[in-house]
């Protein structure tokens, strides 16, 4: 793979007529990608919560979108190469340090903005929209409605802005490669971790806000199994995903990274590879552990490997990729059963595992695959940023936000679930909902 | 536990953070930055540990 140079603020060329209309036509098929991650947590809720989670995902994308519009545009900034102020900049040690974006409020002057400043909005938009609905399937079966919408705002006004600038807009992670000699800067152009990591920290602190769901961690026993109650909205989910997937690392790549056209290819490949290895490794693991293959976990495999190709897709080889998956599609199941079993952390999704850790790892593999000397470091920098700033931020302003507006819907909405409760109405109506004792 | 755990979390960020800035040699650089890696993992699994629910309990 070909060196990625430095990136620097206020650096680059125009993109071409071809670059605009590829980028643009690959981020009309990317949220697909949402949707197949939304899909995916629906079909691992319970039946009597189908309608509200998938109402809820569609229910965050719009919140999210318009309180990005309104605010969190502006904190995140305009991208480096678009030739405006890049944002508030303090000086230690001699080097810039910029935490924070300056842009205009209310998306003001974006039309006449260069097409690269609309098009990183537009890839913005759909990745803040992501990063809020992950969380939402780790909640699933208590979270309600007005909560989740309400963390999605926050997501959306201060969280998502801050990690968006730092790794897209310039700010001090991109920049690690101009002032600190450290490869081309944290690299993250499909948001591994500004996106997954980010969501998959939300998720967690949800959950810990939240608590397990009503009967999942009894007095004696092991955990109740809460299996998912459509594994044809999971399993086809995760093949609408990959679609999305491979036009948003692509996009990605254009937007964030410069690459050359000829270089989308290999990355479509990569993404493939990452997903492919991973779910192979999840097939075998599934089948060694229990005797046949998990359905579940498989999906979370699928998925494991996708998120991790965010981060390293268009950096490394296909050999590297098909690795990086199968290491993603070989821990995403042994997590999920520490996280459930030893830890007694509810994730109905699986977030955690799939979005988290595996948007961790694919960071630090594009670290230790990427040709570039330093880019081990500036990865582990970034890493470090997202796990030591935004889990305490992200669990601080969850928990005020409890406070005001309750996470967990009350006992008695919980036991007849959350579509009758929250909606008055079921997603399958004339099929026999089970009771939570059958679970048992 | 809980809070302990994520106060200690940012402590290894600014770890990282120093190293970038006091070590220019890459080596040594590298060294720190994992060290302030290990200190967040160390806040991680305190703040997983006081999260623990008691069983039985559905609500935090």
């Amino acid at each position: 793979m070909n060196q990625i140079p430095p990136i620097a603020p206020l650096s680059g060329a125009a993109m071409s007529d071809a670059e605009v209309a590829l980028a643009l036509a690959l981020l009309l098929i990317a949220p697909l990608a949402i949707a197949g991650v939304a899909l995916v947590n629906a079909g691992l809720g319970r039946a009597r919560s189908a309608a509200q989670g998938l109402l809820g995902s569609l229910a965050i994308a719009a919140v999210s979108a318009v309180v990005f519009a309104l605010l969190g545009a502006a904190l995140a900034g305009p991208p480096p190469n678009a030739g405006e102020s890049t944002g508030f900049v303090f000086h230690a040690a001699s080097k810039p340090w910029n935490w924070l974006g300056a842009g205009p409020f209310l998306l003001r002057g974006i039309s006449s903005a260069a097409p690269h400043a609309q098009l990183a909005l537009l890839f913005e938009f759909l990745a803040v929209a992501l990063a809020a609905i992950v969380p939402w399937g780790s909640g699933a079966d208590r979270w309600r409605l007005a909560a989740g919408c309400a963390s999605a705002a926050v997501v959306a006004a201060i969280l998502f802005p801050l990690v968006a600038h730092w790794v897209w807009g310039g700010g001090w992670l991109a920049a690690l490669g101009v002032n600190f000699t450290l490869g081309a800067g944290f690299l993250d152009p499909g948001g591994a971790g500004a996106v997954h990591m980010l969501g998959g920290l939300s998720a967690l602190a949800v959950v810990w806000i939240a608590g397990p769901r009503r009967g999942k961690f009894p007095k004696e026993g092991l955990s109740t199994a809460m299996p998912g109650h459509n594994a044809s909205y999971v399993l086809f989910g995760c093949m609408i995903a990959l679609v999305g997937w491979l036009a948003w690392n692509a996009a990605g790549a254009i937007l964030w990274l410069r690459a050359p056209l000829t270089a989308l290819p290999v990355a479509a490949i990569n993404t493939l590879l990452s997903a492919s290895g991973a779910l192979v490794a999840t097939l075998s693991i599934t089948r060694f552990r229990f005797g046949k293959p998990d359905a579940s976990l498989c999906a979370n495999g699928w998925l494991a490997g996708l998120v991790a190709s965010s981060a390293c897709a268009a950096i490394v080889s296909p050999i590297a990729s098909l690795f990086i998956g199968g290491v993603a599609g070989l821990f995403t199941p042994l997590l999920v059963e520490l996280l459930e079993l030893a830890l007694s952390i509810d994730d109905p999704s699986g977030a955690i595992t799939v979005h988290g850790a595996a948007g961790l790892w694919g960071l630090l593999a594009a670290g230790i695959f990427a040709p570039q000397p330093g880019q081990l470091v500036a990865q582990l920098v970034g890493i470090a940023a997202l796990l030591g700033v935004m889990l305490p931020l992200v669990y601080l302003l969850f928990a005020i936000l409890n406070r005001v507006v309750p996470f967990r819907v009350d006992p008695d909405g919980e036991r007849v679930g959350m579509d009758l409760h929250e909606l008055g109405g079921g997603a399958y109506p004339e099929f026999v909902i089970h009771r939570d004792e059958s679970y048992r | 536990m809980k809070y302990a755990g994520l106060l200690v979390m940012p402590a290894g960020f600014f770890l990282t953070v120093a190293a970038l800035v006091l070590f220019p040699d890459p080596q040594r650089r590298l060294a720190f930055v994992v060290c302030g890696l290990a200190v967040e993992c160390l806040g991680l699994v305190v703040a997983v540990r006081g999260h623990i629910p008691a069983r039985g309990a559905s609500r935090p």
